[in-house]
């Protein structure tokens, strides 16, 4: 998933003088006003943080001001979705006309009807809405998928991201996972045997398991056929 | 037969073309949508004027609107917030109880897709379900009816649902949802006409409030429902005013405040009893009980009380209370002179004394201990004497736990300070003495009933810290050091001469001084609810009364007119255990008896310096008027 980023952040920090107490405190009370919210300083959300003050000196500022500057370091662990951005979310809800997501488990996301790819197609199912695949029957994506979807624009101050599952690299990201993993094995295994077997005996072979493949379809066809 | 059968396929046939027509509609709707873009907005105008019918529908009126309701929640996608204002302002300003239960599910679909569909429409669309807490003006007498009772239901059962949701589908929502609830929370009475249908409004937006806290923002943002109905009720609390409690008595300069029967025929006669100026005259409860601010308050502490049975039988009361505590802690406690809201807390305690009520003790000494703020200190320990006193469901170790907290540090602090008595400049520590004692009139016999406790209770330092050079027995509040010493006497805690008795009452004027004339001196929390319904049904059965307490003098002492009461068949003192031990009704057809009972347990200004005997107050007001001290 792209969109999250870790950034190292000298920052400063203004305490007014009735939390001179407890410093440490109020640091930490102070970084976590900004979590989970879009902020414009960070062009992102902030989703955690780790505070380091190496200056234990706070400097008390001049002026009408009573309050006192701490500097400090702070790597943060920025999330800051991007138009084009490969992001993964959790379905929540499907309907016809588009598909809930939620994302981090805090910022919604959504993909009309007119973002899906015509290779998914909508069916009910036990009265809840699938999308699945024409293509691979096992690619489908219902309530509870984790899919892989591609940023089309955010709505910062709601967290609200339009999405789409046009790329042909987006959808259910289970499947996309074991499919890159088929696809790596089995070029892999491929170029192994490329280095044994010359051109021809590989055609031979690759018709060979072609014919195969239609074999068990033809029989597959078949006994459907036997059953009925 | 083949007649019917032809029929029958002509109805199948219909339906199915209504099939067929409903997803012709959902494109239809949406090139309306998309055809204004390009200038072409004749059915988009079509569909507009169709979500404007809204009272009195044909049913043709009824489907239309239902068709046009589903197909553009089928077309959400397609609204642009530019190009498709009106038709937006116009589903915004639908009210949910002006129609159906059909027309209500399709808006509350469109409501829930238009909310999801786009950040933009989010804020939009949960005030609109806000707005939809509360029955237009004109429904609100229906709402006393069964059938208003019904349209009720349905109308916020689908506004829950929907918010659910919509929280659901889209997280931050909740949050964005509890500021727009806080935002529209009705708080004042503008019409003085329409007080009762505000009252009722105000009544149902709370209900809604709670039921939000259990619902859909609960897990994200609960406690801030929590917290802003606790507010609601402060304001209200502090908008009645102990000038408003006092009317009719503040010219004779009574300091006790008691709730009566509230039946009129008892309060003549009461009145007709208590009118010859002899004695005090108690607070009619129509006085507060004409007054709308107090009678909405009722209402909304009885709402969050129920509120708080139900968290109690989902096994989530421990999680509400501390949101309650933190709410306490920040407005109820620094808030002056509160009457009423605490009881929110003292409730919630007496459903679970074990965890609820120790936590809620524990927080008040603590911030009495190590408090900063020395007014906050001394309400801490103002509460936390009231409540010890007061909570019946308290039992006599966990009290002596922590009045042993108590004098341990008011004797840390004798230690320390070796200065003489100055009631401005160790308020704190008067206070904390006032607290002790306090606490000792209402539990001292039940503790040495109990000999570990006994021996704890000899083993305080508590003679140390009242005969210290501070000499809180004079400063404190004279009808409490009277009635601890008398106590304490008895119950042999204290070797005091009689004269010291009498001894303390000359510096009396010292009382208010600590305090300050408008603070803390005669602030007790907890004392009897005058709030009718709250305190009839759910603080009575929970409270410790004056008149229930065992002295440690026991009963025989008592005066004359306790003697009337007793004639009656119900001793004061002696009966204390089995006026506790009977059942509520039971104690219930007593409140007659009881009100002489604490009118007896007052002080009047008359005999605060001249008579010889004192009693412990029931009541105390503030010392608002000069005679009082």
């Amino acid at each position: 998933m792209e969109g999250l980023s870790v950034s190292d952040a000298n920052l400063v920090v203004y305490l007014p003088p009735s939390q001179s107490k407890n410093v440490s405190h109020a640091i930490l009370r102070e970084l976590s006003s900004l979590l989970f919210r879009y902020s414009e300083t960070f062009d992102g959300v902030i989703l955690a943080y780790a505070v380091n003050t190496p200056n234990k000196r706070g400097r008390i500022l001049s002026g009408v001001h009573p309050y006192f500057a701490v500097g400090l370091q702070a790597k943060l662990l920025i999330f800051s979705p991007k138009p084009e951005m490969l992001l993964e979310g959790k379905v929540v809800k499907i309907v016809r006309e588009s598909i809930h997501v939620i994302v981090l488990g805090f910022s919604s996301a959504i993909i009309t009807n007119g973002d899906i790819r015509d290779e998914f197609r909508f069916k009910k199912k036990h009265g809840e809405g699938v999308y699945v695949s024409r293509y691979h029957k096992k690619h489908a994506i219902k309530v509870g998928t984790v899919i892989r979807f591609v940023v089309k624009s955010l709505d910062e101050e709601i967290l609200h991201i339009s999405g789409s599952l046009t790329p042909p690299h987006t959808g259910s990201a289970r499947w996309l996972i074991k499919h890159f993993e088929d696809d790596k094995t089995s070029s892999g295994k491929r170029k192994e045997v490329e280095g044994e077997l010359d051109m021809a005996e590989r055609d031979t072979i690759d018709r060979e398991a072609l014919n195969k493949d239609h074999e068990t379809k033809k029989t597959k066809k078949r006994k459907a056929a036997e059953d009925h | 037969m083949g007649v019917e059968l032809a029929h029958q396929y002509t109805q199948f046939n219909d339906m199915e073309d209504v099939n067929f027509t409903d997803s012709q509609l959902v494109s239809h709707v949406r090139d309306a949508l998309v055809l204004v873009q390009s200038g072409d907005s004749e059915s988009y105008h079509q569909l507009v004027g169709v979500m404007h019918h809204s009272q009195r529908l044909a049913a043709d009126e009824v489907a239309l609107l239902v068709t046009s309701l589903k197909a553009l929640s089928g077309a959400v996608s397609y609204i642009d917030s530019v190009y498709h204002q009106s038709l937006l302002n116009s589903i915004f300003s639908m009210k949910m109880w002006n129609y159906g239960p059909d027309v209500m599910d399709a808006l509350i679909e469109l409501v829930i897709n238009l909310a999801t569909s786009s950040g933009k429409y989010l804020d939009s669309c949960l005030d609109m379900l806000v707005s939809n807490f509360t029955p237009p003006l004109y429904l609100v007498e229906a709402l006393k009816q069964p059938r208003g009772q019904a349209k009720k239901e349905q109308v916020l059962s689908r506004l829950h649902i929907a918010l659910k949701e919509i929280a659901r589908l889209v997280p931050v929502a909740a949050t964005r949802l509890s500021s727009i609830v806080v935002q529209k929370m009705p708080m004042t009475f503008k019409n003085d006409g329409e007080k009762d249908r505000l009252k009722c409004r105000t009544e149902m937006y709370v209900e809604n409030m709670l039921r939000l806290e259990s619902g859909a923002v609960g897990e994200y943002d609960g406690n801030r429902m929590l917290m802003a109905v606790v507010d609601m009720l402060i304001e209200l609390d502090v908008a009645i005013g102990w000038d408003d409690i006092l009317r009719d008595d503040s010219s004779k300069g009574i300091f006790k405040i008691e709730l009566e029967d509230d039946t009129a025929n008892d309060e003549e006669e009461e009145e007709d009893e208590y009118g010859d100026g002899e004695l005090p005259r108690t607070l009619s409860h129509r006085s507060l009980g004409k007054n709308i601010i107090a009678d909405l308050l009722d209402s909304l502490m009885v709402r969050t009380f129920e509120h708080l049975e139900s968290c109690a039988s989902d096994n989530r009361l421990s999680e509400v209370f501390k949101t309650l505590v933190d709410s306490f802690m920040l407005t109820i406690l620094n808030t002056y002179k509160s009457k009423f809201a605490q009881f929110v807390v003292f409730y919630a305690c007496a459903l679970d004394p074990d965890n609820c009520g120790v936590t809620f003790a524990q927080t008040l000494a603590d911030s009495f201990i190590y408090g900063d703020n020395p007014l906050t200190r001394m309400s801490a320990v103002a509460y936390l004497a009231s409540y010890l006193a007061r909570g019946k469901f308290l039992s006599a170790a966990f009290v002596a736990t922590i009045l042993k907290r108590l004098v341990h540090w008011c004797w840390e602090y004798c230690k320390s300070k070796d200065g003489v008595m100055n009631p401005k400049g160790h308020r704190v520590f008067y206070s904390g003495c006032q607290a002790i004692m306090y606490v000792l009139c209402f539990r001292m016999r039940s503790m040495m009933e109990i000999p570990s406790l006994k021996s704890q209770l000899l083993f305080m330092p508590i003679e140390s810290i009242l005969k210290s050079k501070l000499n809180p027995l004079k400063v404190c509040l004279p009808s409490i050091v009277e009635e601890f010493l008398k106590q304490a006497k008895d119950a042999h805690l204290l070797p005091l001469p009689d004269s010291l008795i009498f001894d303390s009452l000359l510096e009396s004027h010292l009382s208010s001084d600590f305090g300050g004339l408008e603070r803390l001196d005669m602030f007790f929390p907890f004392d009897p609810c005058l709030l009718k319904n709250c305190d009839r049904s759910f603080i009575r059965p929970n409270f410790l009364y004056w008149k229930n307490v065992k002295t440690t003098y026991g009963g025989d002492e008592e005066d004359s007119s306790d003697e009337e009461i007793a004639e009656d068949g119900d001793g004061l003192t002696d009966n204390g255990e089995k006026l506790m031990g009977r059942s509520y009704e039971m104690q219930d057809v007593d409140i007659d008896h009881f009100d002489f009972a604490m009118s007896k347990m007052s002080i009047t200004p008359k005999n605060a310096f001249g008579v010889q005997r004192m009693q412990m107050p029931s009541r105390i007001r503030p010392s608002t008027s000069p005679e009082s001290l």
